[in-house]
């Protein structure tokens, strides 16, 4: 599990973060929730260890994400942010074997060659695997990525977003592929804007705002007009549908 | 595009023997140094050979140390325009210099042995370097125009200082300190030569063991430091080395402004086209080899068939600019 114990994180003046306790439980698809600017991905960075803590402390199956040595940490939790951006020419194989660095560290061995092959065809990228990263589009590139995220093989896995840029049939297929992570007995924590993807395969979901939580806790519990319309400072309609919430919030 | 089954081995590309351009350019090397050595020699053998072989050393530890420093130093700031030369780095060196001379006299500077006197120098660089670059790119540098802007300051500054000591100080000391302000491949100071070749070869084993991590950094900080790369230790090594390779190139023939870039330019097209990727293990020795190459190529035409009519400091100065120019206007800043 991952707990997360009084961080507060500011970026210049302004309080991004403001004292936030939470406990992200083990083997479950955990969504983080809320309007723009309430500090989503400014807590998966910090959980990640992308900016170092200001406040407070951050355990991830035990292990504090300050002190721990980054190496193991790497492989304990995958983590893949908004900006990949990548600097120098790769192929997309050459990418996704990168995500076996915290294993071989540069040597592949026959499992890494197998993992790497593995995540590739997982996300349906085998027919691009000899392009460069530049030539593909948008959607294709975050498939890419995500590849190299899985191939990273780690019992969590941090995706801020993953959503961006894929079209309704690769996000179906992501969140299914998440929720098998989740039956593998690893765990998942997104952030998502989507509340129907986050309510049909989260099991856990902490909404966010103004850098607080405001409330944690299974779907049912927290996807209801009253939460949502207080979060969202809109009016938003919760249906059923196939058992599990139903947002409306376009009209 | 046909859904073909990987092969494991597509994950790690390898390329035939014949594909390899450290190969070639290795043999290359080997003809123009042969060429440099025993081109037109007569006379007393030794004597000559030895002078050669100086000069060439000299060459071959400037070529390595400005390909080596240019290509460590774009990935870590992760893009191809700038270099240590355009950040002020030399400047910096040639500044520190006169200050050692306005500040312990020439005699005093003199007395100093070559060997102790080139790591004091190279020592105080590398502080100085770490203090000024190493805050602007721990964040990764992402403001590009901000980080040219900054170098372009820098350089100013520094090259103003030294100018400022140099009217200060009486014409002997200023004429200890001009040998190192101007680019001179032909007078190499080759006192400084051993203890630069051994630093030299020291910081290239460093780079080639930082090779695979500079790849894994240049996929950006947050991707390197989610694949567990201690991301500040490695920026902190990787300027530490560029500030000492630039140290000893400057300290060898003074500062040289653009020939990095070009290196490190042909570089990048070399291994892109030849091995269809850009890592760090054969980029940085194709760099060394090509600046090699192109140093002691030249310097064999503009010594030998052109009689010193020419400098190949301005040659390749020149180029350098124009190349400079075509980046920036084709647009290629990132």
């Amino acid at each position: 599990m991952i707990e997360i114990k009084n961080v507060s994180y500011a970026i210049g003046g302004a309080k991004i973060l403001q004292d936030i306790n939470t406990v992200i439980p083990k083997g479950s698809v955990t969504a983080l929730i809320g309007p723009n600017g309430a500090g989503k991905s400014s807590l998966l960075n910090l959980i990640g260890r992308i900016e170092p803590l200001q406040t407070g402390t951050i355990d991830v199956d035990g292990q504090n994400v300050t002190t721990s040595h980054s190496g193991r940490l790497a492989r304990t939790m995958a983590f893949l942010g908004q900006h990949t951006a990548v600097a120098s020419r790769l192929r997309v194989s050459e990418l996704v074997a990168f995500g076996r660095w915290p294993h071989c560290h540069g040597r592949p061995g026959p499992e890494d060659h197998e993992k790497v092959a593995d995540a590739i065809a997982q996300f349906s990228l085998r027919g691009l695997a000899d392009r460069f990263l530049d030539e593909l589009s948008g959607g294709q590139a975050q498939r890419a990525h995500l590849a190299m995220t899985f191939a990273q093989d780690t019992p969590w896995v941090l995706l801020d977003e993953p959503l961006n840029n894929l079209d309704m049939a690769h996000s179906r297929i992501l969140m299914r592929k998440l929720s098998d992570l989740r039956d593998a007995g690893k765990s998942v924590v997104i952030v998502v804007h989507d509340l129907n993807q986050a309510a049909a395969w989260a099991d856990h979901l902490v909404a966010m705002k103004h850098g607080r939580v405001v409330v944690s806790g299974a779907p049912d519990e927290v996807l209801t007009p009253d939460w949502l319309s207080a979060l969202y400072d809109t009016e938003v309609q919760v249906l059923r549908y196939a058992d599990r919430p139903l947002v409306l919030s376009h009209v | 595009m046909s859904d073909t089954v990987i092969a494991p081995s597509q994950t790690q590309r390898r390329f035939p023997l014949w594909r390899n351009p450290i190969l070639w350019l290795f043999l290359l090397l080997i003809l123009s140094c042969a060429m440099w050595l025993f081109q037109g020699i007569s006379g007393n053998y030794d004597f000559i050979l030895m002078l050669r072989a100086k000069k060439l050393g000299a060459l071959i530890c400037v070529g390595a140390a400005v390909a080596v420093s240019t290509v460590i130093f774009q990935t870590v700031s992760a893009n191809r325009i700038l270099t240590p030369s355009i950040m002020g780095f030399d400047a910096l060196y040639v500044m520190m210099q006169t200050l050692l001379v306005a500040s312990l006299g020439v005699a005093g500077f003199a007395a100093l042995a070559s060997a102790p006197k080139f790591l004091l120098e190279t020592g105080l660089m590398t502080g100085l370097a770490l203090a000024l670059f190493g805050t602007l790119l721990h964040r990764g540098a992402r403001d590009i125009a901000r980080m040219i802007l900054t170098g372009v300051i820098l350089g100013t500054l520094f090259r103003a200082g030294s100018g400022l000591l140099a009217r200060l100080m009486d014409p002997n000391a200023y004429a200890t300190v001009q040998s190192v302000s101007f680019a001179n491949f032909a007078r190499a100071q080759t006192d400084v030569l051993s203890i630069a070749a051994v630093v030299t070869a020291l910081a290239l084993a460093a780079a080639i063991w930082l090779g695979p991590r500079l790849d894994v950094l240049a996929l950006g900080r947050e991707r390197a430091i989610s694949l567990g790369l201690p991301h500040a230790r490695i920026v902190i090594l990787a300027l530490v080395l560029v500030a000492i390779l630039v140290s000893v190139s400057t300290a060898l023939v003074g500062p040289v402004a653009f020939f990095g870039l070009i290196v490190a330019g042909l570089a990048h097209m070399i291994s892109n086209h030849m091995t269809g990727g850009a890592r760090h293990r054969v980029l940085l020795p194709v760099s060394a080899l090509v600046a090699i190459t192109i140093l002691v190529v030249g310097q064999t035409v503009f010594e030998r068939l052109l009689g010193q009519q020419a400098t190949l400091s301005v040659v390749i100065e020149f180029a350098g600019g124009l190349f400079f120019l075509w980046l920036l206007l084709k647009g290629k800043i990132r």
